[in-house]
């Protein structure tokens, strides 16, 4: 299961952070904390896995990717696959750019909404719903017609 | 009308920014975006909730504005502020007919509400309503919004909507129906455990997409339990195959992956079935070996799905020949540059040397490799992998990288969990107490308070019962390099109160043991101790005991002490301490002192600490004193419940003695003789002097206070305070069955109280109306036997049985070398197949309960090392020693060796040895 979807600047601050989990504000702020200060001391060519079983609890691991100005921050548990989801992220980050063609940290702060909306349409309750980007961006120009 | 009113606003507002919000909105993010402190973008943030407060209160806010003002509250809120004000308001924008609004409506609740908020109930009647919307795109955002809303309670109130919607036309509903339902059995699966069957008729829908949404949830509902889901193994096959073939439509495919993402899932569905079940295993292994023929390593996707292949091989059963494939697969990773692969490779490597130990050998290199990588997370991983192949023989080399490791991390947890992984290694194949001693400092003086205080007990008490033989020349050895390695632990600064504690407690108990130290040098460092740390009371408490039991041993020896100014001072100053304990402690050093030299030494006997403390449950020694009181015209003891239990007797006994029981006896009780040290069990407060032998009390309060400073002796089961007896004598309603005779009804506790003639007249009045004994003893007894009868029946074993676990826990005391492989030695290939499975050889690896594999590992091992070249000398030596220690006929033998190995460990004679890997892998 996906426990959570953060996205963030590389100056730790959000610009989306979805949990699929009851969390209080003060635990989410909690947790975009720990995850950035986690990620920001890490080079580029480490591994794009990082343990969290302090931040989420037992066997829960970051599987990131940086773009840019950009953390795309997935939490998955052990029901996951880590590269798979590397690759879903992926498949995001592509479809966010059919979108909003070549898709910059301002679009994501600013389509908040459609963003979301795209999201919704790959993961919708921790569970991976759609991977194909061209599905995706079919039915969110539905919603948005 | 009004609406036309709305639109015309609407229209002249009119000033859209760039990206389709507001000019205000851009302005806002801009100015945090510039914002140079974290205060200045508080009063930012702080100032544009207040006017979004006025705002969104104003009446008849057009629809699209309040849009808006929701998002920017939603904006607010990401950024760590209150924004609760609003959500009211994007509660109602749920209810708008605009399916725009509508969504926005929906994921600002989302992302404001936790499923237990209050106004939850406000939302779901429009849930009910658009679920059954005729617009798709609405039924599909309340779906969505249904997976985070609602909770247990509410789910029966959607429930039925979302079942019928599994068979709505569209698929995109269908399949976010399955993933609505899917949430409910996370959330409470009760509630959906009836639509199992409609889960499983979804698995064959005619759109591919809602199948695969299907196993999402299958995967969750298999983990609870394997059982129900069995007989999908050849349809879940099936479908992988056709999925592998390419059978799918092209739009599943990923980068010319066909349908990576459904075959993952796939495996990982059937890595669960086919744990432990040889039949369903079989039925895998074609399309298993299917996928590692097919996938392209090349591509990441491709890469996963191998990875999850090689998973699922190793948890079904066992199958040599693709076994083989996985471990080629599994080299590949580790072989790899990329480190998300080698994190993969070091992970497979885990899974597969359960199965089959030896494969580690050929990747020595490249695990040490990432063991030595910057990347912390890939570190942490081998560090993991090493936990798992740790075997007496490599133990030394892979805690010294942990205690390395927790050396340099400042993060709690971990060093937690790590610190706590050492201890456990350090625990079951410690090569010698002495690196046991060694390696539970390091853990101390690095993860310090972060560990638990039984560790420190259990090492005290290695330390005070030594290897456990009857070595003694090996035990004084092992306690005064103890000592020794303490006094230069204690020159360093800041060191954790738990190991201040140990050191306290060995320097108190062996400080002046051999000899070398002086018993002023002793207490001065104890001295030093509590200097280091002012407040702390447990550990002046582990002082004092240390500085009193070193007084004792340097008088019973016949020497003076002489305490020195710091240490008077330090005692001077307890006796007003707020804590009583200390108080005590004090004022027992006192009287210590002052005793003569046999009592002390009978008191505080020099290394005594772990010697049985023998309790004389019939209080045997109170026999004189019994006859006495006896003759004297006591009447014998009952026990409690006789005496309540015969009520009835009484009038017809107490005549007898009706005489005597209804005077006070004025003359005092006779002295008692001088009780065993041990079987005091007298609380240590009473300090009266006057009336009973100051030896007495002294040995019994200070008995009682040092057995509880020795730890030991209340975990371990041959030195445990015997009290069974004891206590049942003085506890309420207990009945002790051993107790033939009848006890003195002045028992301890009265023979103390003595002075007081309160005690004496509360003792009399007792007997008085104590019923006289008589033989009405029989009846409790057979209840207890009953009792017995009823627990062996009920728990299915004796009392007897018992006896097997103390053996058990004592192997992992850290003296257990006798048979360090066997707690992991590998499982069989499949874990908890069927027997039948088990028994069954004739398709699967060799499997030879009777040999250890561990031991065939080590033979394997040792073969390859001695073939190796004679730089690498050392290693064999330490690792032939270590595999005579593990089969070593008798311990007596295998200890020997292993002290010959730690010599060989300790001081080098070759070179120095390049080739880590020759340690950690033979």
């Amino acid at each position: 299961m996906i426990d959570a979807v953060l996205v963030m600047n590389t100056q730790g601050k959000p610009r989306l952070a979805k949990f699929y989990k009851s969390l209080s504000p003060v635990k989410q702020q909690e947790i975009v904390r720990k995850v950035y200060s986690g990620l920001s001391s890490r080079a580029e060519h480490f591994c794009n896995f990082v343990e969290a079983d302090e931040i989420f609890g037992a066997r829960t691991k970051l599987v990131y990717k940086h773009f840019a100005t950009l953390y795309f921050v997935f939490v998955i548990d052990s029901g996951e696959s880590e590269l798979g989801i590397l690759d879903l992220i992926q498949v995001f980050v592509e479809t966010l750019d059919s979108i909003f063609k070549n898709v910059c940290e301002l679009d994501i702060v600013f389509n908040f909404n459609k963003v979301n909306t795209v999201l919704d349409e790959i993961v919708m309750g921790g569970q991976v719903v759609e991977t194909n980007s061209t599905e995706i961006v079919k039915s969110v120009q539905e919603i948005f017609k | 009308m009004e609406q036309l009113k709305t639109i015309g606003r609407e229209l002249a507002m009119g000033s859209q920014g760039v990206w389709g919000s507001s000019k205000e909105f851009l302005e806002l993010v801009k100015t945090i975006g510039e914002a140079k402190s974290k205060a200045e973008e508080e009063r930012i943030v702080l100032a544009e909730i207040e006017s979004l407060k006025r705002r969104i209160q104003e009446p008849d806010v057009p629809r699209k504005k309040m849009k808006e003002y929701i998002m920017r509250l939603v904006y607010v809120e990401m950024l760590g502020h209150d924004a609760s004000f609003g959500y009211i308001h994007a509660v109602k924008m749920t209810h708008d007919d605009n399916l725009l609004l509508k969504r926005s409506g929906y994921l600002a609740v989302t992302l404001f509400l936790n499923e237990d908020h209050d106004l939850i109930i406000l939302i779901i009647n429009t849930i009910q309503k658009d679920l059954k919307s005729d617009n798709y795109l609405v039924c599909c955002a309340a779906l969505t919004a249904v997976c985070r809303l609602i909770n247990e309670e509410t789910i029966p109130a959607v429930l039925p909507q979302i079942v019928e919607l599994l068979n709505h036309q569209k698929e995109l509903v269908r399949k976010k129906a399955v993933m609505a339902l899917h949430r409910f059995f996370q959330r409470s699966p009760s509630t959906v455990s009836h639509l199992f069957p409609a889960f499983q008729e979804r698995l064959c829908d005619r759109d591919p997409s809602v199948m695969s949404a299907v196993l999402c949830a299958l995967y969750d509902m298999i983990l609870v339990n394997v059982k129900p889901f069995k007989h999908l193994v050849a349809s879940l096959v099936s479908i992988l195959k056709q999925a592998v073939e390419h059978r799918l439509p092209k739009s599943y495919d990923y980068h010319r992956t066909p349908a990576p993402f459904v075959q993952i899932k796939l495996l990982k569905i059937l890595a669960l079935l086919g744990t432990g079940d040889k039949a369903a295993s079989e039925n895998m292994f074609n399309v298993l070996g299917d996928i590692l023929k097919r996938s392209d390593s090349t591509s990441n996707i491709g890469n996963a799905i191998l990875y999850e292949c090689v998973r699922t091989l190793t948890s079904i059963y066992t199958n040599p020949r693709l076994l083989q494939n996985a471990a080629e697969i599994t080299a590949k990773f580790l072989k790899s540059d990329s480190h998300n692969l080698k994190y993969m490779g070091i992970d497979a490597l885990g899974r597969l040397i359960k199965i089959t130990p030896e494969c580690a050998e050929n990747h020595q290199l490249a695990v040490i490799d990432c063991l030595e990588d910057p990347d912390d997370t890939l570190k942490r991983k081998t560090l993991d992998l090493l936990y798992k192949m740790t075997k007496a023989n490599n133990v030394e080399v892979i805690v010294e990288r942990m205690v390395e490791y927790i050396r340099n991390i400042s993060d709690n947890h971990y060093k937690t969990e790590i610190s706590s992984r050492v201890i456990e290694l350090a625990e079951r194949y410690a090569p010698s107490n002495q690196w046991f001693i060694q390696t539970m400092n390091q853990v101390f003086e690095i993860a310090g308070d972060l560990v638990p205080q039984k560790v420190a007990h259990d090492l005290m008490r290695l330390i005070a019962e030594g290897a456990g033989e009857e070595d003694e020349d090996a035990d004084s050895h092992l306690r005064s390099s103890a000592v020794q390695a303490y006094l230069q632990i204690l020159k360093e600064p800041k060191l954790p109160s738990i190991l201040l504690q140990v050191i306290s407690w060995v320097l108190g108990e062996y400080g002046i043991a051999d000899g070398s130290h002086s018993a002023e040098f002793i207490i001065g460092k104890l001295c030093d101790i509590v200097a280091t740390r002012p407040g702390d009371d447990k550990l002046k408490g582990y002082v004092v005991s240390a500085i009193t039991k070193i007084c004792a041993f340097e008088k019973a020896a016949g020497q003076t002490v002489d305490l020195i100014p710091e240490c008077v001072s330090f005692i001077e100053e307890l006796y007003a301490s707020h804590s009583t304990d200390l108080q005590q402690r004090v004022y027992e050093f006192h009287a210590v002192l002052k005793l003569d030299r046999d009592t002390l030494a009978s008191i505080l006997p020099m290394d005594a600490s772990c010697e049985d403390i023998e309790v004389d449950k019939d209080l045997s020694f109170l026999n004189s004193f019994v006859e006495s009181a006896l003759a004297n015209g006591s009447r014998p003891y009952l026990s409690d419940n006789e005496r309540r239990g015969m009520g009835a007797m009484t009038t017809l006994a107490s005549n007898n003695d009706a005489g005597t029981s209804s005077l006070l006896r004025f003359q005092p009780y006779e002295k008692p003789s001088i009780p065993e040290p041990a079987a005091a069990l007298v609380t240590a407060s009473h300090y009266s002097q006057d009336a009973i032998d100051q030896h007495d009390i002294y040995s019994s309060a200070i008995t009682v206070s040092t057995s509880s400073k020795a730890p030991e002796s209340s975990s371990n089961d041959g030195t445990r305070l015997k009290l069974e007896g004891v206590q049942k004598k003085w506890g309420r309603p207990t009945y002790t069955p051993e107790a033939q005779v009848p006890k003195n009804p002045i028992n301890i506790s009265d023979s103390v109280k003595v002075s007081s003639s309160a005690a004496g007249k509360e003792a009399s009045s007792r007997n008085s109306s104590a019923p006289p004994y008589t033989e009405r003893k029989q009846p409790p007894q057979e209840i207890s036997a009953e009792k017995k009868k009823l627990a062996a029946s009920l728990f299915g074993s004796k009392a007897g049985d018992t006896k097997a676990k103390p053996a058990a826990k004592l192997q992992q005391n850290g003296t257990s070398k006798k048979a360090p492989a066997k707690p992991t030695s590998p499982p069989p290939p499949a874990p908890a197949p069927p027997p039948a499975d088990l028994l069954d050889l004739s398709d699967s690896l060799p499997q030879t309960p009777s040999v250890d594999p561990v031991d065939q590992l080590a033979d394997l091992i040792s073969v390859d090392s001695s073939a190796a070249t004679s730089t690498t000398s050392l290693v064999e030596q330490v690792f032939d020693a270590g595999k005579v220690a593990t089969k070593g006929p008798s311990p007596q033998a295998s200890l020997q060796k292993d002290a010959v190995s730690r010599q060989v460990g300790v001081t080098p004679s070759g070179g120095t040895n390049p080739d880590l890997f020759k340690d950690l892998f033979g």
